[in-house]
């Protein structure tokens, strides 16, 4: 007698445990056109901060702008990274040569490699360099 | 009086050159039929001296001119002139203009200045010819007719209607690669002036033609573009040697077109990276061009430079001064008819460091 209630009370909690997944659809890994549309937007946001950071003079201390000298973010070479960075002597990945720049041509400090701004700039140069095949560690 | 330069001379002189703590010099050659009209100029070109606030400017490029103006100074044999390509200033300011000016006042040479398009939008080149002069011009040289041009101006809707102020203008103009700009162009009241200035030249005089934008259309997304370029050319094709000096692009280009020879000269102040290097859109560089090396940002003035030019039988020989690299020299060869790179135009005289990508 006890046995069989356990039972039914096992049953019934597992139909009450699992009654979300009666009402509510997989939310794990189905997205849907309209959330592709809108991650898309929210990158190209970023994307445009970027090129916004890229050209406005701001980064460093004395107003030259990655645009100088990177029209189009062009000579930045995305693809390449990580590699070995022979004038700093190690393999580096991306951000820390775009904060060599900062530091050097545009006489600013670092940013650290989460900040909004450095994760801007790199969605930027990447942006402007897309379809180009990845070849990590080419000079 | 100095003497008719042989080539020998020259190349003694060379090597005196560089034994002078190893000069970079850009020598343009020309190898005139009558030696006695053998001569050499120094041009100098983009800048961008930038001003970051009151007597404080970007030390980078105030060093690229100090630079070329102290060794175009040591010269020996001396260079008749020199030429400056444009973009003193990097945006027009009285401040920056005075100072670039400043710079080139310790030359020891008479300068011939041209208009780029970083002195010009700001205030419509009004300071610039209170400093300069003529935003045109032309004049005589040992048997050769310069010209020089304003090769930067735009269409007169973006020019005087679209920008609420001049330093707005300047801005949206400043960026190659923004998509506000204008194309370049000469236009139609100075190809008229054009017109009539080579009216009574023989056409068998040698021209050589100084333009910030290159007289050619290369690549429009960053302005290596000038928009009446066919228009231009037609002025300049029945003279029998033309050579077209153009600074703007910031690195090595060269182009033979008909009997029109185009030498691009390179910057003080920084290189640009080649347009096919830019992977959103296809465009090309004159096919004849062998690149410079690509430029080592870890050594300031890399890829930046000046040059001497040579003349001698109406067409020239550039030497491009290139610190940190093996000097550059482009001169005419008369068996093809177009400029040569004299180390490397073959094929398999290409090295690594001239592949961009």
């Amino acid at each position: 007698m006890k046995r069989i209630k356990r039972q039914r009370f096992g049953a019934i909690m597992l139909v009450i445990v699992t009654l979300p997944c009666w009402v509510i659809p997989a939310m794990a890994d189905e997205f849907t056109q309209e959330d592709l549309t809108r991650w898309s937007g929210e990158y190209m946001t970023v994307v445009k901060q970027g090129r916004k950071v890229f050209t406005d003079g701001k980064l460093g201390t004395n107003g030259v702008s990655c645009g100088q000298c990177h029209p189009n973010a062009s000579n930045t070479h995305p693809e390449t990274y990580p590699k070995f960075q022979k004038q700093l002597g190690e393999v580096v990945a991306i951000w820390e040569m775009i904060n060599w720049c900062i530091r050097n041509p545009l006489e600013g400090k670092d940013l650290a490699a989460d900040d909004p701004r450095m994760t801007a700039l790199q969605a930027y140069i990447s942006h402007e360099r897309r379809g180009v095949k990845l070849e990590p560690g080419k000079h | 009086m100095t003497k008719s330069l042989t080539r020998r001379d020259f190349i003694k002189g060379a090597s005196a050159m560089t034994a002078i703590a190893t000069l970079p010099i850009s020598m343009v050659e020309l190898v005139f039929a009558d030696s006695s009209l053998n001569f050499t100029f120094a041009h100098i070109s983009d800048s961008h001296i930038q001003q970051i606030k009151g007597t404080k400017f970007v030390r980078n490029w105030d060093r690229g001119l100090i630079r070329a103006v102290a060794e175009t100074n040591l010269l020996n044999p001396k260079p008749d002139f020199v030429i400056y390509g444009g973009d003193l200033a990097q945006l027009g300011s009285k401040p920056e203009l005075d100072r670039g000016a400043e710079i080139m006042s310790a030359l020891n040479y008479k300068i011939y200045y041209s208009m780029g398009e970083h002195d010009y939008y700001e205030d419509l080149g009004e300071y610039w010819s209170k400093l300069f002069g003529k935003h045109y011009y032309s004049f005589d040289h040992k048997g050769v007719h310069f010209v020089v041009l304003n090769s930067i101006l735009t269409y007169d809707e973006w020019t005087y209607n679209r920008w609420p102020t001049g330093k707005q203008r300047m801005l949206e103009m400043a960026g190659i690669d923004n998509p506000n700009g204008s194309p370049f162009m000469v236009g139609e009241k100075q190809r008229d002036w054009l017109r009539q200035d080579l009216a009574n030249i023989n056409k068998s005089t040698p021209l050589v033609v100084i333009s910030h934008s290159p007289l050619q259309k290369i690549w429009r997304g960053w302005n290596f573009w000038t928009e009446d370029a066919e228009e231009v050319q037609a002025l300049l094709k029945p003279f029998k040697k033309t050579t077209v000096i153009y600074g703007h692009v910031h690195q090595i280009q060269y182009n033979q077109i008909g009997n029109i020879s185009f030498h691009a000269v390179m910057a003080t102040a920084w290189p640009w990276p080649y347009p096919a290097t830019y992977a959103q859109a296809e465009q090309y560089l004159p096919k004849i061009t062998v690149p410079m090396n690509r430029a080592d940002p870890f050594q300031e003035r890399d890829a930046t430079g000046w040059q001497f030019i040579n003349m001698a039988n109406g067409n020239i020989d550039l030497h491009y001064t290139l610190y940190d690299n093996a000097r550059r020299i482009v001169a005419f060869n008369t068996i093809t008819g177009q400029p040569e790179d004299m180390g490397y135009q073959a094929e398999n005289k290409r090295i690594p460091p001239q592949s961009h990508y």
